[in-house]
């Protein structure tokens, strides 16, 4: 046996592999959209990028936080809550619009962040990091028993009131709302511009340069704490964003609501490579699509989908440990 | 010359632990205590067993875990598959649980051993080395993907042969050996292995989980195990898809009630003796020579993957350990007491009490356990709900005051470093003071 022939016969195999992979995956779509019919499947689509598009504004905050101060927020899930929360009371009790209620929903969140970072965070910037991610777990607490009080927002779930009526169009059968378009208008606003901030001022310039190197930047003149304070500015008005879109798109709100969506967005963001903003975008529109996908197409998926979304996590971890654009770590001794 | 009485620290230790299990014991006999209380301060014992494991992981060798809760759950959820397989065998059932399980975890470590036995790595980078040279890098990947695909189901076959035929073979004469004994102690050895089944179940686990994911540095392995405690939370939830018994999220019921505080404090004691004895072996140094530096440790000839994965597993099995503990206490399993937000508290306990100290830990468990249960008494009426706004705030500003925890890194008594073993020491050189004259005289 020659050694042509070995070599050509194993690299057909090896081909054969993929094409049989190819034929495998494509068949399986082609299944997946045959068994519901495929205006089933783009509505599971539309809906999973519906999701993606909260998700991805929560994302965006612990992304930015941690590429800064390497933390965790677990309190953002909360603060995330908070801005849905603020909102309700400005739509029912005083008959505020769409727009005015998602600026004070960002506004409110903006100052509660800030506030959070200045006394539980920041005492602890030299503190090992655990610490600060104890105290994180503890802000996360207190701030979803302490709004569950009764004279604060009340334990029980609220059916939160839309401040505009929904219209459904009829795309080819898939059913598309204003809510969709609302919430993809508003987040891919609020990420250009914050796309803009980070990479075109003078600002956004501070705030990577305070991500590389925490010293470097004080010794260039950059006020690191304002701007550690800014980054937890920023992502927590996009959090109140998401609070109010997400109770837009599912109207029922309460304390801990912020608890899963804020771990989902957190994961997202990790699988989109965490620090990264694009990386935040994409992660985040993949995992509202699998929750839809896995919840429409999987029997008893709405059961299942939080274990499909941490085994697709599991598994980008095993590709590619940084994340789906996240830069590999340099090891240094 | 007066000698100095040296007392061994192992004394002060003793006297302690028995002080500690005859107050709670003697209370509990005078009713001195409720028996919500006395449920209360053996949940800080089991909570202690689990911090412990954690703390291994975590606090001596770097491994950041917020799974941890998900090896408790398994070990939780095992062990009262065995114990409640058993009480069923009363009222005709088929007492089977235990067997399977145990030949299970047989069948698992021989596919392991299969696969080490017919050398799986070696045989890909061989593979991969004689592919490389003549076709392009992912098609050999390909290829030597394949075959290891094939080895390692050759190995699973194995396993679940080995698995049945020991069942079949052997294990299901040991359950009807002891379901012919008197019942009490039937009962006390079904426990016995239940419990140990537990935290070896979830040792397994651990290491079968820790194995791919231990590669990952700090944060990135604390988020995959977040992921995979959520994973077991959602599996428990539909568990009753595949095990009827564990009834999925209406809850497990009907356990057996076997926790005493004898077996939790048994529990406790082995778990601070076996923590304490690897910690200050050469395996304990080797395990925290991980946390302080990788590179270094690696130089030093330490293989850090094994070091992590033994970490991992042990600390592993002390979670499964307290979990079935925690099974038999109240009788009743419901999947939501292990979400992830449950599975904060020993986090938060270790770092209260010291990352790396076990007295810390033990500590800290009691004084968790006395917080959340204190406030429940402490509050007036109509306050109740305040339990967990004061909690967190109190949890704070013990990180702001304290950031390196309760006890930082020390230890007490027995637990300490043990001093190296007295050599005949030459007697000292009598001090010479400059003037030259001797002041070792007056000694």
């Amino acid at each position: 046996m020659n050694k042509a022939f070995l070599q050509y016969t194993l690299r057909a195999i090896a081909w054969a592999i993929y094409g049989a992979l190819a034929v495998g995956i494509v068949w399986g779509v082609v299944l997946l959209v045959q068994v519901q019919g495929p205006v089933y499947f783009a509505q599971a689509v539309v809906d999973g990028i519906k999701l993606g598009f909260v998700y991805a504004l929560i994302a965006l905050g612990y992304t930015m936080v941690y590429g800064i101060v390497r933390l965790i927020n677990f309190a953002h899930g909360d603060v995330f809550m908070v801005g849905a929360f603020s909102s309700y009371y400005a739509i029912t009790q005083h008959g505020w619009g769409f727009i005015p209620a998602i600026l004070l929903s960002m506004v409110v969140c903006t100052l509660l962040n800030v506030v959070i970072e200045r006394v539980a965070y920041k005492p602890l910037r030299n503190a090992p990091r655990i610490a600060a991610l104890i105290t994180a777990i503890g802000v996360s607490f207190f701030l979803e028993y302490f709004t569950a009080l009764k004279w604060v927002f009340g334990a029980d779930f609220i059916t939160y009131r839309r401040p505009f009526e929904v219209v459904v169009w009829n795309v080819g059968g898939v059913l598309i709302t204003n809510i969709t378009v609302i919430i993809a208008i508003t987040a891919t606003v609020l990420l250009l511009v914050l796309q803009y901030i980070v990479r075109n001022t003078k600002v956004g310039k501070a705030m990577r340069a305070t991500a590389l190197d925490k010293p470097t930047s004080r010794l260039m003149g950059i006020d690191v704490d304002g701007i550690i304070s800014l980054t937890f500015a920023f992502g927590a008005a996009l959090a109140g964003a998401g609070g109010v879109l997400y109770a837009i798109a599912f109207p029922q709100i309460w304390t801990f609501m912020g608890l899963m969506p804020g771990l989902k967005a957190f994961v997202a963001a990790v699988l989109g490579g965490i620090g990264n903003i694009a990386g935040a975008f994409i992660g985040s529109l993949l995992m509202g699509s699998i929750d839809v996908l896995v919840v429409s197409f999987v029997p008893t998926g709405s059961r299942l989908r939080d274990l499909f979304a941490f085994f697709v996590l599991i598994v980008v971890f095993l590709v590619k440990p940084t994340g789906i654009m996240g830069e590999p770590q340099v090891e240094k001794v | 010359m007066r000698r100095r009485l040296i007392i061994p620290s192992w004394i002060p230790t003793l006297v302690v632990a028995v002080g500690l299990y005859w107050v709670v014991s003697y209370a509990n006999s005078t009713a001195r205590i409720t028996p919500y209380w006395y449920s209360v301060i053996q949940l800080a014992a089991i909570t202690a067993v689990s911090a412990l494991g954690l703390n291994l992981i975590y606090g001596f060798n770097g491994q950041f875990s917020l799974g941890h809760v998900g090896f408790y759950a398994i070990g939780a959820y095992g062990s009262a598959l065995i114990t409640k397989d058993f009480v069923g065998k009363w009222s005709g059932g088929q007492f089977s649980a235990l067997s399977w399980i145990m030949a299970g975890q047989a069948g698992i470590l021989v596919v392991l051993f299969v696969a080490q036995g017919i050398r799986l790595g070696a045989i890909r980078k061989a593979l991969r080395a004689a592919l490389d040279s003549f076709m392009k890098g992912h098609e050999a990947w390909t290829l030597v993907t394949l075959v290891s695909l094939a080895l390692v189901a050759f190995a699973l076959a194995v396993g679940v042969a080995f698995t049945w035929a020991l069942q079949r073979g052997f294990l299901f004469l040991l359950e009807n050996a002891i379901v012919a004994l008197p019942e009490t102690a039937a009962q006390g050895i079904i426990f016995l292995l239940g419990l140990l089944n537990g935290g070896t179940m979830a040792a397994l686990i651990a290491y079968l989980v820790g194995l791919p994911l231990l590669r990952l540095s700090s944060d990135y392995f604390g988020i995959a195990t977040l992921g995979f405690a959520i994973m077991v939370y959602t599996a428990l939830q539909n568990s009753d898809m595949v095990i009827a018994t564990m009834k999925g999220a209406r809850g497990m019921v009907a356990i057996p009630r076997w926790t005493t505080w004898a077996w939790v404090y048994v529990a406790l004691g082995l778990s601070v003796i076996v923590m304490r004895n690897l910690i200050w072996s050469s395996q304990g140094r080797a395990i925290m020579s991980v946390r302080e530096d990788e590179t270094a440790a690696k130089l030093m000839g330490i293989d850090i993957a094994q070091q992590k994965a033994i970490a991992f597993a042990i600390g592993g099995f002390f979670a499964g350990l307290a979990g079935g503990l925690y099974a038999h206490l109240f009788g009743f399993l419901h999947p939501s007491s292990f979400n992830f937000i449950k599975g904060f508290d020993p986090l938060i306990i270790i770092v209260f009490g010291g990352l790396g100290s076990m007295t810390g830990t033990i500590v800290a468990s009691a004084l968790f356990a006395l917080v959340i249960e204190g406030l429940r008494v402490v509050l007036p009426q109509g306050f109740e709900d305040w339990r967990f706004v004061i909690y967190p705030v109190l949890l704070l500003i013990i990180m702001l005051v304290r950031q390196q925890g309760l006890l930082g890194t020390t230890e007490w008594g027995w637990l300490r470093a043990p001093l190296p073993p007295e050599r005949a020491v030459p007697a000292p050189a009598p001090v010479v003071s400059r003037t030259g004259v001797s002041e070792a005289k007056d000694v």
